[in-house]
């Protein structure tokens, strides 16, 4: 999907903005051992580094309790180099300190449970599409951006308004999210953010050559996608969760207002403020017939 | 049909208390008696003249109302009753009297051309009203906005006037000094509406004075001065002719419409350059007309007559529209019609009541109906996204309950404390900064697999996602059967309509209308099985998918009469008619 912006500098260079996941429980219990995950990613950062010597790749990292930046490629490093073995230097010292950091936040802050606790998707994207507006808004000469998610811990319906939110701002933006699911369930979050973005979503098979999947998938620039047919997604989950109890429903009652979802019947829509007065009459019972 | 006696209350708006009294009806009129015998409320109203009738929704308090329009919407004849039953009662006595369903012959003439020009819709108006099942007002009730599109169709546009100017060429014949000039009567018409001034002297003069053919050759003979530039010669004539004069002055009705017109600050953009502007005095200037240029001689009082001026009068009057047919083609009916049609700005001093002049302003303009917006309004159907594509994006979901692709990932539960969970992470963090990085990151074999898996998986979803038309559900039919199913499907949905729209029943009128298209339903359900039955094999499963919903559809009405009966029969006779 091409940006407004592509004819403003060279087709094919990107700036690919990484959302990782970083839950310590599901990675306690994952397939895949963090470290071998962490390895290949930076393979597959340096790989994109090396289409194109103008691309650019930002890590973001969503904790428990906190998101960072965890690499930003066109930082200079403090000891000069430019290798690989420099960009993994830097990457993984900064992803052990926002670790710590999130755990230290996550202690501190006891109304996170443990085994349902869930990375914070939203802020990642909210930070990303915040890094790309910058972007956008530093001249006419800028990369084409786009969002790639590594996520691996399921969704929480609490999330829904904020990541939608930050889906219809990419769509907004055309910044396609791509996403990639290294967990075990389909995230329905992500398969509509791909789905209305124009991403690719992706749930590999063999987690043990995920740098391929990446490399293969999603190392591409936008420009190129449209000469290459990449996986299709069959179906999207398109359910959604209730604004009042964040449980999600496939029926319920709809704001004609403002669109927002409700599992029960309200009086008054807590979005927008706007009063359902008419109640509706049981349908099974006849009308009185006489009067 | 019958008569029927009633107490209500007649009243003249809404608000009115009303004067109470007896309502008779019967076939052709109704009459209303007031029950005080001084009062001067009874009348006796032919139901001719009643166009409609409309009804309020009766709610809580609010009384039951019934107003007959009449004709040309001067108002109606409100009624207020007892009770609803009352009021319905009268209503449905109106509805089913054969007075007001007298349609325009431009209704009627309207429905013909619907149903000539929309095959299916003819064939529906076939199967139901000719074949006794519905009512011609039952059928179109739904459709009055397809009529009403039909009636703002016909075009309201008259042709106007030629766009060019009256130019009375002559010819001449080489050899003779004879010039020969031709004039139409479309010609004639067009020049009246221009020349005010010729309009009146034709008035005048013919055939008092002259005849018309020595009219026109007056006028042609100034014409010809006028082109010719022959100032000399024709001030010489208008001197000894005066009704050649008249041509050749300016148009002094057309003036004072000017003047008038300026008075009253109207936006006039007059193209012709002042005579402070020298520009046309000077030599080799000028516009062209009559094939060399023309020049403003500011002393002659004759001959003034520019081009801008012309064209100006000429654009004025082309627009104002035609105001009579061109038919008529003798000029003197339309002088005269044309003098009838502008009525003479009265000579009024500057101060005017501005009503009036708004009004005489109104009286002269014309309303250019073509250039305005239809009056129905039009309604966009909302549509946000394809609804195909929704249901393309199920599939998975499909997929999935039917055990899809997901097996082979079991989730296991983490059963750690938060410490715990993270110190974990950081092992592995600290892990890799020991190992590095391991080169190759990723073994050939491993690759090719993961390869081939997302080859395979394209291909797969390629072949899901290809759509042949031809091959849906409906291709694979034969065609009869086709068009027999989609003739059936669509008149079980008119009968439905139908159906559906009688409930509650209220009326012996409405239980009627429910036993035929009853009766018209069961009809079409035995021929739907008959098709399910006698469906060739291969293509059986396809029918009887296709015949579902269609059976379902009529079960579901037949179940709710049959419950609507059981309670009414429990019930006791509690309703009107039955």
């Amino acid at each position: 999907m091409t940006s407004a912006h592509s004819k403003l500098y060279s087709d094919d260079v990107s700036l690919v903005v990484v959302v990782v996941d970083t839950n310590p429980f599901f990675w306690a219990a994952a397939a895949l051992p963090f470290a071998d995950f962490f390895a290949h990613l930076i393979h597959f950062v340096n790989s994109i580094l090396l289409l194109n010597h103008l691309n650019r790749v930002v890590v973001i990292a969503a904790g428990v309790s906190s998101c960072a930046y965890i690499l930003d490629s066109s930082d200079v490093s403090p000891s000069g180099g430019v290798g690989v073995s420099d960009t993994f230097d830097r990457a993984s010292r900064k992803a052990e300190e926002f670790i710590a950091q999130d755990a230290r936040a996550t202690a501190g802050n006891g109304s996170v449970a443990s085994a349902n606790a869930a990375s914070l998707l939203s802020g990642a994207l909210s930070l990303a599409l915040c890094y790309i507006q910058r972007i956008f808004r530093s001249g006419t000469r800028h990369p084409q951006p786009r969002i790639l998610c590594l996520q691996g811990s399921p969704d929480r319906p609490e999330q829904y308004v904020a990541v939608m939110n930050s889906i219809f701002s990419a769509q907004r933006s055309m910044v396609p999210i791509d996403s990639c699911i290294v967990g075990t369930q389909d995230s329905a979050f992500l398969q509509q953010a791909s789905y209305i973005t124009g991403g690719v979503y992706l749930k590999p098979q063999e987690l043990n050559g995920l740098f391929q999947y990446l490399a293969a998938v999603f190392a591409t620039d936008l420009h190129s996608r449209a000469f290459l047919r990449l996986p299709k997604t069959l179906g999207v989950d398109f359910r959604a969760s209730c604004f009042c109890h964040k449980k999600t429903i496939d029926m319920g009652y709809v704001c004609s207002v403002c669109l927002s979802i409700f599992c029960k019947n309200q009086k008054k829509c807590s979005t927008c403020g706007s009063e359902f007065s008419r109640v509706m009459p049981d349908l099974n019972s006849m009308p009185d017939q006489s009067k | 049909m019958g008569s029927m006696t009633i107490g209500a209350k007649y009243k003249t708006t809404i608000k009115d208390p009303g004067t109470a009294g007896i309502l008779r009806m019967n076939d052709d009129r109704f009459t209303f008696t007031p029950n005080d015998p001084r009062s001067a409320m009874k009348f006796n109203v032919d139901f001719r003249t009643i166009k409609g009738h409309k009804f309020n929704k009766v709610e809580g308090n609010k009384a039951a109302l019934l107003n007959l329009s009449k004709e040309d919407k001067a108002g109606g004849y409100i009624f207020e009753f007892d009770n609803v039953g009352n009021r319905d009662l009268c209503r449905d006595f109106v509805v089913a009297s054969a007075a007001l369903e007298q349609l325009s012959a431009a209704e009627v003439e309207r429905r013909v051309k619907l149903l000539r020009e929309d095959s299916e819709l003819q064939k529906l108006h076939k199967k139901f009203v000719l074949g006794n099942i519905l009512q011609e007002s039952e059928f179109w009730a739904t459709r009055k906005n397809l009529l009403d599109d039909e009636a703002n169709k016909r075009s309201k546009q008259r042709p106007g006037f030629k766009n060019a100017l009256v130019d009375i060429k002559p010819t001449t014949d080489g050899r003779t000094n004879k010039v020969t000039f031709q004039i139409t009567p479309e010609m004639i018409h067009q020049i009246f509406a221009e020349k005010p001034a010729v309009r009146r002297a034709y008035l005048d003069f013919v055939p008092k004075k002259m005849s018309e053919t020595r009219f026109w050759e007056k006028y042609c003979r100034a014409e010809y001065l006028v082109r010719t530039k022959n100032t000399a010669a024709a001030t010489a004539e208008a001197a000894g002719d005066e009704e050649l004069a008249i041509f050749l002055k300016n148009d002094d009705i057309v003036a004072k419409e000017s003047k008038m017109k300026i008075k009253r600050v109207d936006p006039t953009l007059d193209m012709e350059a002042d005579t402070g502007d020298d520009y046309i005095h000077l030599p080799d200037h000028g516009i062209h007309r009559y094939g060399n240029k023309e020049t403003v001689d500011a002393d002659s009082d004759l001959a003034r007559r520019t081009l801008s001026q012309d064209l100006n009068r000429h654009a004025a009057v082309v627009l104002e529209g035609r105001s009579l047919d061109v038919e008529s083609t003798d000029p003197k009916t339309s002088a005269e019609a044309l003098v009838r049609s502008k009525k003479e700005p009265p000579s009024t001093s500057i101060v005017d009541d501005a009503n009036h002049e708004r009004l005489v302003k109104v009286a002269r303009m014309t309303e250019i109906e073509d250039l305005q917006a239809p009056r129905s309004l039009p309604y966009a159907p909302l549509c946000i996204k394809d609804p195909r594509e929704y249901f393309d994006s199920q599939q998975a979901n499909a997929l999935r309950s039917l055990g899809g692709s997901n097996a082979g990932r079991k989730a296991r539960t983490c059963s750690l404390s938060t410490e715990e969970a993270f110190h974990h992470l950081m092992d592995q963090m600290s892990s890799i900064k020991v190992n590095k990085l391991n080169c190759p990151i990723i073994q050939s074999d491993m690759a090719l697999k993961v390869l081939n898996e997302l080859n395979e998986g394209i291909s797969h979803s390629r072949r899901l996602n290809l759509k042949n038309p031809q091959e849906g559900l409906l291709g694979q039919l034969p065609q009869h059967t086709r068009d027999e199913l989609m003739d059936h499907w669509t008149a079980i949905q008119e009968l439905l309509w139908h159906f559906w729209s009688s409930y509650p029943i209220t009326s012996a009128v409405l239980y009627n209308k429910v036993q035929r298209v009853k009766e018209a339903m069961t009809q079409i359900y035995q021929k739907l099985q008959l098709i399910k039955e006698s469906a060739q094999p291969d293509v059986r499963h396809e029918i009887s998918r296709l015949v579902k919903p269609m059976t379902q559809a009529l079960d579901a009405a037949f179940n709710h009469d049959l419950e609507q009966q059981q309670k009414s029969s429990k019930t006791g006779n509690r309703h009107n008619g039955f």
